[in-house]
């Protein structure tokens, strides 16, 4: 089966709800967990890696929650699919640079996913949009266990489960949460709030992991520390930090609105007069856009627009999505001639923003007036 | 003071990381700073870099010097120096001590808290379960009773056959 025909359009998955969506995009929970009788990929030769592979694949598989699913070798994958599933957030980009000896399992819904031999035998992810950490958690523990049943992994009772990096050793987990942040970062208040988080042991990425830009005001907040704390307390600790950044966010919106309801409404209004009219733009100025576009509908400048429609031109416009689209190669030009007609096309029936955001739709910034 | 990544030029950028009451210290000259992207701070974490550099130099020192090699995967520090990676399960025990270290700087803790194997569970509580028999097998012979030896006996008997592998009782 074609990938493209399998994964869900993005306008279902930009609709797709979950607590505290107005700031909170998505949540994860990975588990990285090897084989006690092989080399880690990195090291394992290829005639090693492609045995494993068939031991773990059929697995997955077998899992109920996996009835319905896609399953395919990395060398089977062309490299736009591959991109298209690391801007999709499904694979890691150190997984799309895989090939034979790899593997992919995703289950229909998009919430399941398991790469095969990318860092570590087997790394598998619950997502779910929204804050949903303790959710995702329990979905990937219990894929988890029944996989331990099939499946001997490496683990001592001293150091837990045993990954190819010392980083991710014991629990072997990664728990994170894809944030948009506009309000602190237009407050100039982000950088004092993630260096208190890198205080307390997380880390802050930028919207495609490890050493990324946090395009589009995205953050993605993750724990740092896998051996000494349960998966349980890692999970709770987040949620805590997270209900944290969550009320600063807001608290940086709704200060903005009162005192510089005008640099705000610039910044969005601008942003929708490119974002509507311009004949060429950029990937990253169009997140970064974007970004403001979907802040403007979340303080009620945009009457009747979905945050949806946002969130979907926020994967439809990314370079491989966009390439997907037109059946020839398309330079980065070019890209950028039909990333704007496209937009264009899109904001056709967007009205521009209103002067003063509507009472309803700014619900949460309700403060008494003086 | 040198850079500590390149250790050619002079450090202007130093670095310091308090995670609960650990504290990490890097000193970096402007190039390497702007390579690992300490400029950005929302693409960098001090931990991922102090682990391509502290890894390494543990492992060399535990060593002595000498080449420690996996006797299983063939995997050595020189590779792990290169990769920052090991190469297998066994690599944790060939290399315990010098990833002693690195792991209480990495880490919380550096004994697994969390999720076990229910697998790996059971053969635990029954390992547990086995020693606590025994312990009053000895006593019930010291005592000379015989009737409960008895008892004892065949319940080891029947927990040692649960057992993976050759019975250890």
């Amino acid at each position: 089966m074609d990938i493209h025909e399998f994964l869900t359009p993005p306008a279902e998955m930009a609709r797709r709800k979950g607590p505290y969506d107005r700031i909170v995009m998505s949540s994860r929970v990975r588990l990285a967990r090897n084989l006690r009788d092989a080399a880690f990929p990195g090291w394992a030769k290829k005639m090693e890696r492609v045995r494993v592979m068939e031991m773990i694949v059929p697995a997955v598989q077998a899992l109920p929650d996996m009835k319905d699913h896609y399953a395919e070798s990395m060398d089977n994958l062309s490299t736009l699919d591959k991109q298209i599933l690391v801007e999709r957030h499904l694979i890691s980009r150190e997984h799309a640079a895989k090939s034979a000896g790899s593997g992919l399992v995703l289950n229909r819904d998009e919430t399941l996913c398991f790469m095969v031999n990318e860092e570590d035998h087997l790394r598998m992810q619950a997502l779910r949009p929204g804050l949903q950490l303790r959710q995702a958690w329990e979905a990937i523990d219990h894929a988890d266990s029944l996989l331990e049943k099939k499946l001997e992994y490496a683990f001592t009772s001293e150091l837990g489960y045993l990954t190819a990096c010392p980083t991710n050793l014991g629990t072997g987990i990664r728990v994170s949460a894809m944030l948009h942040l506009p309000g602190l970062v237009l407050a100039e208040r982000i950088n004092p709030i993630i260096q208190s988080v890198n205080k307390l042991g997380l880390a802050v990425r930028g919207l495609y992991g490890e050493g990324t830009e946090a395009l589009g005001n995205v953050f993605q907040v993750s724990n740092q520390m896998t051996l000494g704390e349960s998966e349980t307390a890692i999970v709770e600790r987040l949620e805590k930090v997270l209900a944290q950044i969550i009320e600063h966010e807001e608290d940086a919106r709704a200060t903005l609105i009162e005192k510089k309801a005008k640099m705000v409404f610039n910044h969005i209004g601008r942003a929708y007069g490119i974002l509507a009219n311009a004949h060429s733009i950029s990937s990253k100025e169009t997140m970064n856009l974007l970004s403001l576009m979907r802040l403007g509908v979340d303080i009620g400048l945009f009457p009747g627009v979905d945050r949806a429609l946002a969130d979907e031109l926020f994967i439809l416009t990314q370079p491989a999505h966009l390439q997907k689209q037109h059946s020839e190669k398309l330079s980065a030009e070019e890209r950028d001639l039909l990333r704007a007609d496209m937009l264009r096309e899109r904001l056709k029936h967007v009205s521009r923003p209103i002067a003063k955001p509507n009472p309803p739709g700014g619900a949460e910034l309700d403060k008494p007036q003086k | 003071m040198l850079c500590c990544i390149c250790k050619e030029r002079e450090a202007t950028v130093h670095l310091t990381q308090i995670a609960g009451d650990k504290m990490q210290k890097v000193d970096l000259c402007e190039e390497c700073a702007k390579t690992k992207g300490v400029n950005d701070p929302t693409g960098f974490s001090l931990a991922d870099l102090l682990l391509g550099l502290g890894a390494s130099q543990e492992i060399e020192q535990a060593s002595g010097g000498a080449e420690v090699k996996c006797p299983r995967c063939g995997f050595t520090q020189a590779d792990f120096k290169k990769a920052g990676r090991l190469g297998c399960p066994d690599c944790y025990r060939t290399f315990a001590d010098a990833l002693e270290g690195l792991l209480k700087t990495m880490h919380k803790g550096t004994r697994h808290v969390g999720k076990v194997p229910e697998a790996m569970r059971q053969s635990r509580d029954l390992a547990e379960r086995l020693k606590t028999l025994q312990k009053r097998l000895a006593k019930a012979i010291e005592q000379e009773d015989f009737e409960q030896a008895a008892v004892l006996r065949d319940e080891i008997k029947q927990a040692s056959a649960q057992l993976p592998g050759p019975a250890k009782a």
